[in-house]
């Protein structure tokens, strides 16, 4: 079996010359530069892929199995980190002095994005996972003299590492059950090859339990209530700049492989843990939307509302159907966009409390206007991508036509996220004050974010502009 | 076609007003769109007043059984004449007042008016609730920025409060279509649907609170006198005149005919409920000593009326709600400018600095007086044809069994009503002038000009009533044979 695999080398070799270019260039322009190409390069290489013309040819033996749902969820990291990367690249100046070796770690992060998303055995998940995973411990502590980013670094890696054994640990358990590390492969005809299709299939202790890991962990990654904890405390230490990356790209990919993992290896079994996934969904948007209401920090805020957002997201896990599909690329996409635009509108200010936001509308009318597109389509309201997203979730939760309380209680919550979203927005337009008077931002900043609140609000009319890809 | 422009010329022109430099410019450039509407719609009435024009389908969201489709039915037609008179109107009565940012105040009052007009018009459901959205956002805007000094909280409160509803209504939505044999979110496909009743009732409940907030009915009206108090007077003017028509739409056009069986079994509650708004709101009303609240509680009692009418489903009375719809419109609006120019003047809206008003300023005196009686619903006013019909509606409706107790509780009403608004005008008008009213002048030319208009037409919808009532002849019947639960139970 050959596959095919074109952003998958090329982000890991582009990796690689990234790390030469601390040494071969001086200019951190250059860098920069270099690091934007090797993005142009991987889009065109990933679309070049979606349109049948492959570069590299290597057999797999069916461990990775790029399909439309895997390729066009590549696309969209790919293209929100390039967005990412006009935006916010010149802000990881800041963070410290290996300006290229963070551009490295973000290009190997990448590579495990692309094994994440498109696994068929659960070794690469495991490897995808380890690839995104390592890089992310580093970022987070890239401010080594700030004392909350190491903190937050020990915290995820302890944490991560802890998580990512109960996934080996799971993994084991299903291999142990089904003798194989293939997902594809139903749990029936591994056991006991002898039984009739229509059979339940036997559900055996072992099982069981390595699903459960996996559930658990890959909630972890996922930061779904009760294993979120390290998430504010990581999303706040580690630098803004990161922040964003590990917020929105990093959290939506992994969403993907948990997507792939659990249709693709679990989806016989949904009635087993889809009562678990509702419950898990439901405190996710819990705590993630009332805890997020009283935060201080624009900042901290911004990370329980991911945490609140991965709950909608789960929701894709939840139904598990055609509609939970394209919701979710919808949902990436939008939650991506919109969270890599308010965050770098945040990293340019000094205050990152919501009073560092009053009276932003006078001083920058411009970017005040594209946050708040932004903060609209995380709320969800209407003729933003946001809206629609949101939409498909609820449409596809409703499609299952059980725990009609689950979305219910989804929508009250979205009402509550409300709360927090629009502080920022009646800081920026309603009160008065100056807290961030002297900032400076290139119109090139400017287009982009005019173009990015462009997106979001024709993904919100249009949304065929990217589900039809998943089809043709 | 019509129907598209009646959406895109406001939209257009509101995105355009954002560029504007000039206060003046913006503000004419605003009057200029909103004429241009009012002809548009005024041509859609009259001349190009064919099925082709009023109808329009385009594609939209296919793969999601969601199409750009509008139409212009008679309670279209009603409601966004209602609209587009309103904002020139609104223009012009506050043509003096000042704004900071005014390009952006005008280019959000032009962005809400393209939201109300589509939800007046839309035929899908999805479509229904955006528009329903975005009339929303612009008004949060207004009022955010531009109302009184508690207007970040009490408008907040606003949003919270429609957000909620709209929501629940999106589940409503959704369930239906799933339902739907054609997974389709037309206007056509839901009346089809006839659901057994217990699947009707969560939907039923879903929709009315949404509908019931922007009414607003008690108890779900709390929002209501705190942002008509704390707007600016241009939006308070749209939101009481003209947005919570959005909610008795809803119920007529996305509730009733939907889910009939629902509609009929709950329908004593909802009455009840409109029947306590109506004497509450009054006995609010009566208390009050601000203006701008007095109006904001007299508009609770009203719209409960017509929220009983409408659920008495009965032709007559339905008829009466859809006149009713239009003539609280323009006689709320009345109302408004007047408080608005004596707020201007003397700086207060407050009942008790004012009084003798009518020898100072004898032009706004009669005008305003006329308008009051109208929407107290004298005899040869616009309310009173509303009134009576709906009256006529709640009395002989076989709805429900406690016909008499919600006519004479509702007709109590109708005296508070009597009794507040005389009350108001009498301190206001007449009496001794006070500190403050001693050096009051009159209004000018132009603010005479829409008082007038307005005056105009509560005469002419109150002695002929006729245009109106065939207008709405057609849809009256559609409706009440989609939602009487006997009728149609005949016809099975």
């Amino acid at each position: 079996m050959i596959d095919d695999m074109n952003a998958l080398l090329l982000s890991a070799f582009w990796g690689v010359i990234m790390m030469f270019s601390s040494f071969l260039f001086k200019e951190k322009s250059a860098i920069r530069n270099l690091a934007i190409a090797g993005l142009i390069l991987l889009i065109a290489a990933n679309i070049l892929e979606m349109n049948g013309r492959i570069l590299f040819h290597i057999d797999t033996r069916g461990m990775i199995d790029f399909d439309r749902f895997s390729l066009l969820f590549n696309s969209i990291a790919f293209v929100s980190t390039f967005i990412y990367f006009l935006l916010s690249a010149k802000d990881i100046e800041k963070v410290g002095e290996n300006y290229a070796e963070y551009f490295v770690l973000i290009f190997f992060i990448l590579c495990g994005i692309t094994l994440v998303t498109s696994f068929k055995s659960l070794l690469i998940l495991f490897l995808g996972i380890e690839i995104i995973s390592i890089p992310l411990y580093i970022l987070t502590g890239a401010d080594k003299r700030n004392l909350k980013s190491n903190e937050a670094s020990l915290k995820y890696f302890l944490m991560g590492s802890f998580s990512t054994g109960l996934m080996l640990m799971g993994i084991a358990l299903v291999y142990g059950a089904k003798g194989t590390f293939m997902t594809g492969i139903p749990l029936a005809d591994m056991t006991n090859p002898a039984t009739v299709p229509s059979a339940a299939p036997p559900l055996s202790v072992l099982f069981t339990a390595g699903m459960l890991l996996l559930l658990f962990s890959m909630s972890f990654k996922v930061s779904a209530a009760p294993f979120h904890f390290w998430t504010p405390d990581v999303y706040d230490g580690a630098p803004a700049v990161f922040t964003s990356f590990m917020a929105t790209i990093v959290k939506v990919a992994v969403f993907a492989g948990f997507i792939r993992l659990f249709g693709d290896a679990f989806g016989t079994l949904q009635s087993q843990w889809q009562l678990l996934v509702a419950i898990i969904t439901a405190a996710t948007l819990f705590i993630g939307n009332i805890t997020a209401v009283f935060q201080q920090s624009v900042k901290r805020m911004l990370a329980y509302s991911s945490i609140s957002q991965a709950g909608f997201m789960l929701f894709a896990l939840y139904a598990m159907n055609m509609d939970a599909k394209e919701g979710l690329i919808l949902y990436a996409a939008a939650y991506s966009l919109a969270t890599i635009g308010v965050f770098a509108v945040l990293i340019k200010l000094k205050d990152f409390s919501f009073e560092g936001f009053n009276g932003f509308s006078k001083k920058q009318p411009l970017l005040a206007a594209t946050t708040t597109i932004f903060l609209l389509s995380l709320a969800g309201i209407p003729l933003t991508a946001g809206f629609l997203s949101k939409f498909y979730m609820l449409k596809a939760a409703m499609a299952t036509g059980q725990n009609l309380w689950l979305v219910i209680f989804a929508v009250l919550m979205a009402a509550v996220s409300v709360f927090y979203y629009f502080r920022v927005i009646q800081a920026m337009y309603f009160k008065e004050g100056d807290g961030n008077a002297d900032m400076t931002v290139t119109p090139a900043f400017k287009s982009v974010l005019v173009f990015l609140a462009i997106v979001v609000i024709l993904l919100g009319v249009f949304p065929g502009l990217l589900l039809n890809w998943y089809y043709f | 076609m019509i129907a598209v422009l009646l959406i895109v010329v406001p939209l257009l022109s509101g995105l355009l007003a954002f560029f504007f430099k000039n206060e003046k410019a913006v503000r004419s450039w605003a009057l200029f769109s909103g004429i241009v509407t009012l002809v548009i719609s005024a041509l859609g009435l009259t001349i190009l007043n064919k099925a082709a024009n009023l109808e329009f389908s385009g594609e939209w969201l296919g793969n999601l059984g969601s199409s750009f489709s509008v139409k212009l039915d008679g309670l279209g037609q009603l409601l966004c004449l209602l609209t587009a008179l309103a904002f020139p109107i609104v223009f012009v009565a506050t043509w003096n007042s000042h704004y900071k940012n005014a390009n952006r105040f005008f280019a959000l009052m032009l962005l809400s008016q393209a939201g109300l007009m589509g939800v007046f018009l839309a035929m899908d459901a999805l479509l229904f609730y955006f528009f329903w959205e975005l009339a929303l956002i612009p008004v949060y805007f207004l009022c955010s920025q531009w109302g009184g000094e508690k207007r970040i909280q009490v408008t907040f409160k606003f949003f919270i409060y429609t957000f909620v509803g709209s929501l629940l209504m999106l589940i409503g939505i959704i369930y239906l279509y799933q339902l739907t044999p054609d997974h389709s979110f037309s206007i056509q496909s839901f009346y089809n649907l006839r659901l057994e009743g217990n699947k009707q009732t969560w939907v039923f409940w879903a929709f009315f609170v949404a509908f019931a907030i922007k009414m607003p009915i008690f108890p779900f009206h709390t929002w209501q006198p705190d942002t008509y108090e704390q707007s600016p007077t241009a939006v308070t003017m749209i939101l009481s005149g003209v947005m919570v028509k959005m909610g008795l739409l809803g119920l007529l056009r996305w509730l009733l005919p939907v889910l009939p069986l629902a509609s009929y079994s709950w329908g004593d509650v909802v009455m009840s409920m409109a029947v306590i708004g109506i004497i509450y709101g009054s006995l609010l009303a009566m208390q009050q000593d601000d203006l701008k609240r007095l109006v904001a509680y007299s508009s609770i009692a009203h719209i409960g009326l017509m929220c009983a009418a409408v659920f008495a489903v009965s032709r007559i009375g339905t008829q009466g709600v859809m006149i009713q719809m239009f003539n609280h419109g323009i006689n709320i609006i009345g109302l408004w400018i007047v408080i608005e120019l004596i707020e201007r003047q003397f700086g207060t809206r407050k009942i008790s600095e004012l009084g003798g008003l009518a020898q100072k300023a004898p032009a706004m005196a009669i005008l305003f007086v006329i308008v009051a009686l109208a929407n107290i619903a004298l005899p040869l006013t616009n309310g009173f044809v509303g009134e009576f019909l709906m009256f006529n509606g709640i009395f002989s409706t076989a709805g429900t069994k406690y016909t008499l107790v919600f006519t004479i509780l509702a007709g109590l009403g109708i005296i508070l009503g009597a009794v507040y608004t005389l009350n108001m005008i009498r301190k206001v008008f007449y009496g001794n002038t006070g500190t403050l009213t001693e050096s009051a002048h009159d209004i000018s030319f132009g603010e005479k000009a829409v008082l007038t208009a307005i005056v105009a037409a509560i005469f002419m919808i109150g002695i002929y009533p006729k245009p109106m009532i065939e207008l709405t002849n057609t849809i009256v019947d559609t409706i009440i044979n989609k939602s009487d639960v006997f009728s149609s139970m005949k016809g099975h």
